[in-house]
């Protein structure tokens, strides 16, 4: 099969490749930049543990094709924080416990990153119904969802510090 | 005491160990990504194999043509049964005494069986010459039900049993029929519900279902020509197990195979058995000399891999006009699959489902079990629980409802009245177990205040009275549950898997430094071993838990271990991880005494240090001892702070808990609220409470899943109908109910640190909870039995059949 040249910016970095046309954005991530944070699930964007940030929006990356994501901004969990500087979510989901076998956490914390975005100060049903599209079999969601208002709840008061 | 000295408390608080909420060291890889589990190992010139499965439920494989598939650039091979023969691994050994197909031989007998194996160079090529190969297969009759296989003239699943009566677990009585398993008295039970004042009856169906990890099972085999090393990473919730059973049937040496078990996306039984897909990427790389990965997809996973339960419960339960439960009988059809894929402990074929008296002092009681072949998935796997105990709660605490009905009596106190007593442990059931310690009056009262039991029961008698006025569609439900769970196999004296003893293991260095590595037979899935089991260590020999480093899951380096299912690693491998520490305080208390120039008997233990008795000022901590075993001669004692364990537990441990749901159930829709779940978990010592608390959610979670709407259907053709997370119920953050956890500690007093095991009760005790709340709703209109899953179309359902839409 013909291959397409893409260019993407994946973490801040600059990435060019060639794929087929049919090749999923997960693979190209995976196994062609080594990029191993997201999961496989499920392949049918039902469990989000393939879910990355593509230009500012929570995609499954199981459903997305490499090649529609040509030109994009990628971030995934490598790109949220490092050993010396963990995103908030990471710290709050280590602190309240908001995982166990951890396969789902890089999509779930990917996932909460940017809903937090999209909703600052949400109660927790919001959050409930804004991480939906992530399952996780290992911990219930209660310490989830505890993990996500309370890194809110950092987001805001340093912001307000700031302010 | 020395001034630098802190005080006590301060030091034991500083090791983090039993009883602490503390952090788990796994988060930090896991919340940055760099978690390593099977699908992300990547090796130079790796190939991808993938499965030609079976569109059939049962079919006469006529031909196989691979011609096309091998010519598609990139394919190297395409394995059948044929290649397979010669090395006599086209048909494996299943943990429970069965054999079953590698790939097809002759003929497929459940859908999305392996019938070939493609191995290609990358997944998109081998997923295009998987649609290549050509398979003409000859349709037979098909049987889904377990029932009707039993039929005189059913057509004959395993014609490889042909005439052989006798099978692994005793005789068999039909073609289709695998084993009966017996236990407790038939005579004297049938006596008691001959002659007791009341009996009720119910089949009670615990459905089809699945594990359904959110990571896949999966492998990567590598063989190394060159020094004859088979490597293997894979998903094994048991890696010794699956090195031993991989030498027996591929003649390769124990010690030239290493199985390594990565970090693993959950398990819950799903990764216990041995799967094709080992087996097949195993032949591949041995045939091509690089390594092959091998991952299912989904559908695969919830078509082909171990299922759990489907078994049909018949019982009786006899008792006394106020109550008193004289007898129970149970007689239960087991549904296993095409192959018998269980694992269970071999001497009992179905589990320990003779748990089912469950926490009531049942006085006669017996239990039949006929396992029976149909063209399902092979397993009957213990999904989050110890070998078919959910099966078995679930079947008593329906079967206690349903007498609740029979007498007209209050389900709750009906429990109450029939409890063991605390006073009657060790308590000897009728089914043959030794419960070794409870309280289950204690904790049962303590659930039914927490909850307000009397105002609900109010208040449930003013909805009813609504509900009959026309004020309300909504009924309300009370499910309650009393469990009682055996985990921790097992004593070797009863407990093996294909012969091997279910002891486990633990082993520790100490290094001069005063840190330290202790190494174990288990594999965490997400249970935190790494945190827990430094924690017992700790608080076992003085050192910190974060100076603790812990490793599981490689057969090179770790001792010979029995893995990690059946809640058995707290009452197994803790248990060794504890008595590997007390052989370290025992040698480390002579090297103290002889730095302190006294007798051995003369210092004592405290905390992090042996101290001189009556002269506290006096001491030697552990890191100081740690250095002099490395650095001193000492005078009839070994250099080095070494110790391993193998620890054959005298018991099982007996965990078990009090679970109570309210649910609001609308009688139009059929859809369902959890007002209230209130979860209490008895067991015993308790490790780390953060710990249990997450694994009381999640083992919950699972339960409402399978309860409210998760399960593996097939139609009468055979036809798989919940292969996708869009069909098999997997309920995200929205649907999940929020829990209340609460305790009691009863400690196990034969396990060294009086710790029970606690990842299962909650799938055990919560399935019953949220099964009765909804039978309890509906409990004034008449219902007796209603089989689960009650998703909201059966829920509408009963309420129709009670003709309660008007
Ligand atoms: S793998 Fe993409 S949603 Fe499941
Ligand atoms: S932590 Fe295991 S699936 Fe979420």
């Amino acid at each position: 099969m013909g291959k397409m040249h893409i260019k993407l910016t994946v973490n801040g970095k600059e990435e060019e490749l060639l794929a087929e046309p049919r090749e999923l954005l997960i693979h190209v991530l995976r196994e062609e930049l080594g990029i191993t944070g997201p999961h496989i699930g499920c392949e049918t964007s039902h469990c989000g543990a393939c879910t990355v940030d593509m230009n500012g929006k929570s995609v499954k990356s199981c459903t997305v094709f490499a090649a529609q994501a040509n030109g994009a901004e990628i971030t995934t969990i490598e790109g949220l924080g490092n050993p010396d500087g963990l995103h908030v979510l990471q710290e709050m989901f280590k602190e309240h416990h908001g995982l166990q076998c951890g396969f789902c956490t890089p999509g779930m914390i990917t996932r909460a990153y940017r809903f937090l975005q999209e909703n600052p100060d949400p109660t927790e049903e919001e959050v409930r119904f804004g991480m939906s599209g992530n399952l996780c079999r290992c911990t219930g969601y209660q310490n989830i969802v505890k993990a996500i208002l309370a890194a809110a709840a950092e987001m805001n008061a340093a912001k307000e510090a700031a302010q | 005491m020395n001034e630098m000295t802190p005080p006590k408390e301060e030091r034991s608080a500083a090791l983090k160990g039993l009883g602490c909420s503390r952090k788990r060291v796994e988060d930090a890889r896991f919340t940055q990504g760099k978690g390593n589990y099977v699908d992300d190992i990547k090796m130079p010139g790796m190939l991808f194999g993938d499965f030609v499965r079976s569109p059939y439920a049962h079919a006469r494989v006529k031909s196989i043509n691979a011609d096309k598939a091998k010519a598609l650039p990139g394919v190297i091979a395409v394995l059948t049964a044929a290649d397979l023969a010669p090395l006599n691994l086209h048909w494996m050994p299943t943990l429970a005494g069965d054999k079953q197909m590698v790939l097809a031989d002759g003929k497929v007998l459940f859908q999305g069986q392996e019938v070939a194996f493609v191995v290609a160079t990358d997944r998109y090529v081998a997923a295009d010459a998987v649609e290549l190969v050509e398979v003409e297969y000859e349709e037979l009759p098909v049987i889904v039900d377990p029932f009707k296989a039993l039929a005189k003239d059913a057509t004959v699943l395993r014609e490889d049993l042909e005439g052989n009566m006798e099978g692994a677990h005793g005789p068999r009585r039909h073609h289709n029929h695998i084993f009966t398993w017996e236990q407790g008295d038939k005579e004297a039970t049938e006596k008691v519900l001959g002659s007791a004042e009341v009996v009720a009856e119910e089949m009670v169906f615990y459905h089809r279902t699945h594990p359904c990890p959110i990571e896949t099972c999966g492998c990567v085999a590598s063989m190394d020509k060159v020094n004859g090393k088979l490597t293997v990473w894979g998903t094994f919730q048991a890696p010794h197990a699956v090195r031993t059973v991989a030498s027996l049937i591929s003649g390769i040496a124990e010690h030239n195979i290493r199985i390594i078990s990565p970090d693993i996306g959950g398990g819950f039984g799903n990764k216990v058995g041995v799967y094709p897909g080992y087996i097949c990427a195993i032949v591949a790389s041995i045939v091509t000399g690089v390594p092959v990965k091998w991952v299912e997809d989904r559908m695969e996973n919830l078509m082909a891999t171990a299922f759990a339960r489907d078994y049909w419960m018949k019982g009786k339960i006899a008792a006394t006009k106020d109550g008193r439960i004289t007898g129970l009988w149970c007689h239960t059809t087991a549904d296993h699959g095409a192959f018998d894929a269980c694992a269970d402990p071999s001497k009992f074929p179905a589990g320990f489902m003779n748990i089912c008296t469950g926490s009531y002092d049942i006085p006669t009681a017996y239990l039949a079990v006929d396992g029976v072949y149909t063209n399902k998935a092979p397993g009957g796997v213990a999904y989050r629980c110890s070998f078919r105990v959910t099966e078995a709660a679930y079947f008593i605490e329906r079967m206690i409802e349903v007498l609740a009905i029979e007498l007209g009596m209050d389900a709750a106190e009906l429990r109450a009245k029939n409890f063991i007593r605390k006073e009657q442990f060790p308590y000897q059931s009728a089914l043959g177990w030794e419960y070794d310690s409870g309280d289950y009056h204690t904790a049962w009262d303590k659930a039914l205040k927490a909850v307000g039991y009397e105002d609900l029961r109010k208040e449930q008698a003013q909805r009813i009275a609504d509900f009959k006025a026309g004020k309300t569609r909504k009924l309300l439900g009370i499910g309650l549950t009393h469990f009682t769970e055996i985990v921790g196999a097992g004593p070797v004296k009863n407990c093996d898997i294909l012969g091997l003893g279910m002891f486990d293991s633990c082993e520790i260095r100490i290094h001069p430094t005063g840190s330290a590595i202790a190494r174990l037979g288990t594999i965490s899935q997400g249970q935190g071993h790494a945190t827990t089991f430094a924690q017992i260590l700790a608080s076992e020999i003085g050192i910190p838990a974060d100076d603790i480093t812990l490793e599981e899951g490689d057969t090179d380096t770790a001792p010979y271990g029995l893995g990690t299912y059946g809640s058995r690693s707290t009452p197994v491998a803790g248990a060794a991880t504890a008595m590997a520490g007390r052989k370290i305080r025992a040698k480390a208390q002579m090297i103290a005494a002889y730095l302190l120039e006294v007798h051995d008997g003369d210092v004592e233990w405290e905390v992090d240090r042996f101290v001189v008795k009556g002269a506290p000022e006096r001491f030697k901590t552990m890191k100081e001892i740690a250095f002099a075993a490395y650095n001193q001669a000492i005078p009839g004692i070994e250099p080095g702070l070494e110790a391993v364990s193998y620890y054959d537990p005298p018991n099982m441990t007996y965990p078990f808990g009090a679970y109570i749901c309210v649910m609001e159930i609308d009688v139009d829709t059929g859809e369902h609220e959890i007002r209230q779940f209130y979860a209490l978990d008895d067991c015993g010592t308790r490790i780390n409470p953060m710990i249990i608390e997450g694994q009381v959610h999640g083992g919950a979670t699972e339960g409402y899943a399978i309860a409210m709407g998760q399960e593996i259907a097939y139609d009468e053709i055979g036809n798989v109908k919940t292969g996708t997370l869009m069909d098999f119920f997997l309920p995200t953050a929205w649907e999940t109910p929020h829990y209340i956890t609460d305790h009691t500690v009863t400690p196990s007093p034969h396990h060294p640190i009086g710790a029970k095991g606690v990842g299962e009760s909650p799938n055990v005790g919560s399935v019953p909870a949220f099964s009765n709340a909804v039978h309890d709703a509906f409990r004034a209109f008449g219902l007796r039995q209603a089989h689960m899953p009650h998703d909201h179309w059966r829920i509408w359902k009963i309420a129709n059949d009670l003709g309660l839409h008007g």
